[in-house]
């Protein structure tokens, strides 16, 4: 269960983004993750309320979107979706593919409420 | 280790809270980030590659299954590269020093990390066991992580290799059941081989289809850690890493 880990770096992240912008509380958090991360989103839902909880980020929605694996061929050239254990091309069945998509686990989007109103 | 980044105070200080505010008349702002969300492992990763690279030291992750070896090669290597190689060994589990002090009595140097409840080693933890390992004249160290075929292959430790050892007992489809672990190593050891004759289910062709599909790229050495060609083929890959290593450096 290695995504309570991740979540306690996520949120170690999301609060230098609210001291960097004055936040007094974060919204929501945007997160991509691939199969090949090694991350399940399910169990990252699970682990964020522990992570999060007595921090700036308590309240504040956790959004995963899944990025599916994609691959692109080195025979024929076609981009395909793959599963994580068939890394193969789905066009000619070829297992010289490189991976395009599906290992990231990035933090996308901070959505904050700031101290003030701004000033117009 | 670290007189220069100043995190020679050994444990990263804990941070002060920063609690949220009751929701205010503030308004909303969307801010864009777009950063790994294990960057501080990363860069702690990177330090610690740092800190190896200056010492001329190759470091190895070695991952797999609780149970399929990992010590028991470490001990066999050991005593077979007795007086032509320097080996140190960093040891992780939940609990109990029993794998250090099955190392040291090889005679060798190891450091136990006992990560209480957690899966995996991370980079923080490595960093934090080498500065109790000096690294003066060793030629290899392993780090020798937390059994679990999951977990372990999302952090990055500042290593130059990982290694994942498939056993025969655990069956061939080792890989296609933990792809991502699989994927991420540099070499597979399938280790126990001298029981293939007694677990006929495994078959090493159909172990190494399940490697291929889920995109490890690698070398693959079939061995026993009592010896023989495979694990000879196993000594030859680590010195000639070494070689590599210094010819590099040098």
């Amino acid at each position: 269960m290695h995504e309570l880990a991740v979540c306690q770096a996520l949120i170690e992240q999301v609060e230098r983004v609210a001291r960097d912008n004055a936040a007094r509380r974060i919204v929501s958090i945007t997160v991509s993750v691939g199969p090949l991360s090694g991350v399940e989103p399910q169990l990252l839902e699970h682990a964020y309320p522990l992570a999060a909880a007595g921090t700036v980020a308590e309240v504040a929605r956790l959004v995963v979107v899944t990025v599916p694996v994609r691959v692109r061929c080195r025979a024929c050239k076609a981009e395909t979706e793959a599963a994580s254990n068939r890394l193969l091309c789905g066009s000619c069945n070829d297992w010289h593919v490189d991976v395009i998509a599906g290992e990231e686990m990035l933090l996308q989007r901070v959505e904050i409420e700031t101290a003030d109103e701004p000033v117009h | 280790m670290c007189r220069d980044c100043g995190c020679s105070l050994g444990p990263a200080a804990t941070r002060a809270p920063f609690a949220a505010q009751p929701a205010g008349k503030g308004h909303i702002e969307s801010i864009e980030v777009i950063t790994a969300i294990l960057d501080e492992n990363d860069r702690v990763a990177a330090h610690n590659r740092t800190h190896f690279d200056g010492h001329g030291v190759l470091a190895i992750n070695l991952m797999s299954s609780p149970g399929s070896g990992k010590t028991s090669l470490l001990e066999a290597t050991i005593r077979a590269l007795a007086g032509e190689l320097k080996i140190a060994v960093i040891e992780g589990d939940l609990a109990t020093e029993n794998d250090a002090a099955r190392i040291r009595a090889c005679g060798v140097p190891a450091i136990q990390i006992t990560t209480g409840n957690a899966c995996h080693l991370d980079a923080q933890m490595v960093h934090d066991a080498l500065h109790d390992l000096p690294l003066d004249g060793i030629d290899v160290l392993f780090v020798e992580n937390v059994g679990n075929l999951v977990c372990p292959a999302s952090f990055d430790l500042g290593v130059h290799r990982n290694l994942t050892l498939l056993s025969v007992p655990e069956g061939d489809d080792k890989p296609a059941k933990y792809p991502v672990m699989f994927r991420a190593a540099d070499l597979t050891l399938i280790t126990k081989v001298d029981l293939l004759p007694h677990i006929e289910e495994f078959s090493v062709a159909r172990a190494r289809d399940s490697l291929r599909h889920v995109g490890f790229r690698g070398d693959v050495i079939e061995l026993t850690r009592r010896g023989g060609p495979g694990f000879d083929a196993w000594l030859g890959w680590l010195r000639s890493e070494i070689a590599a290593r210094r010819a590099a450096a040098a």
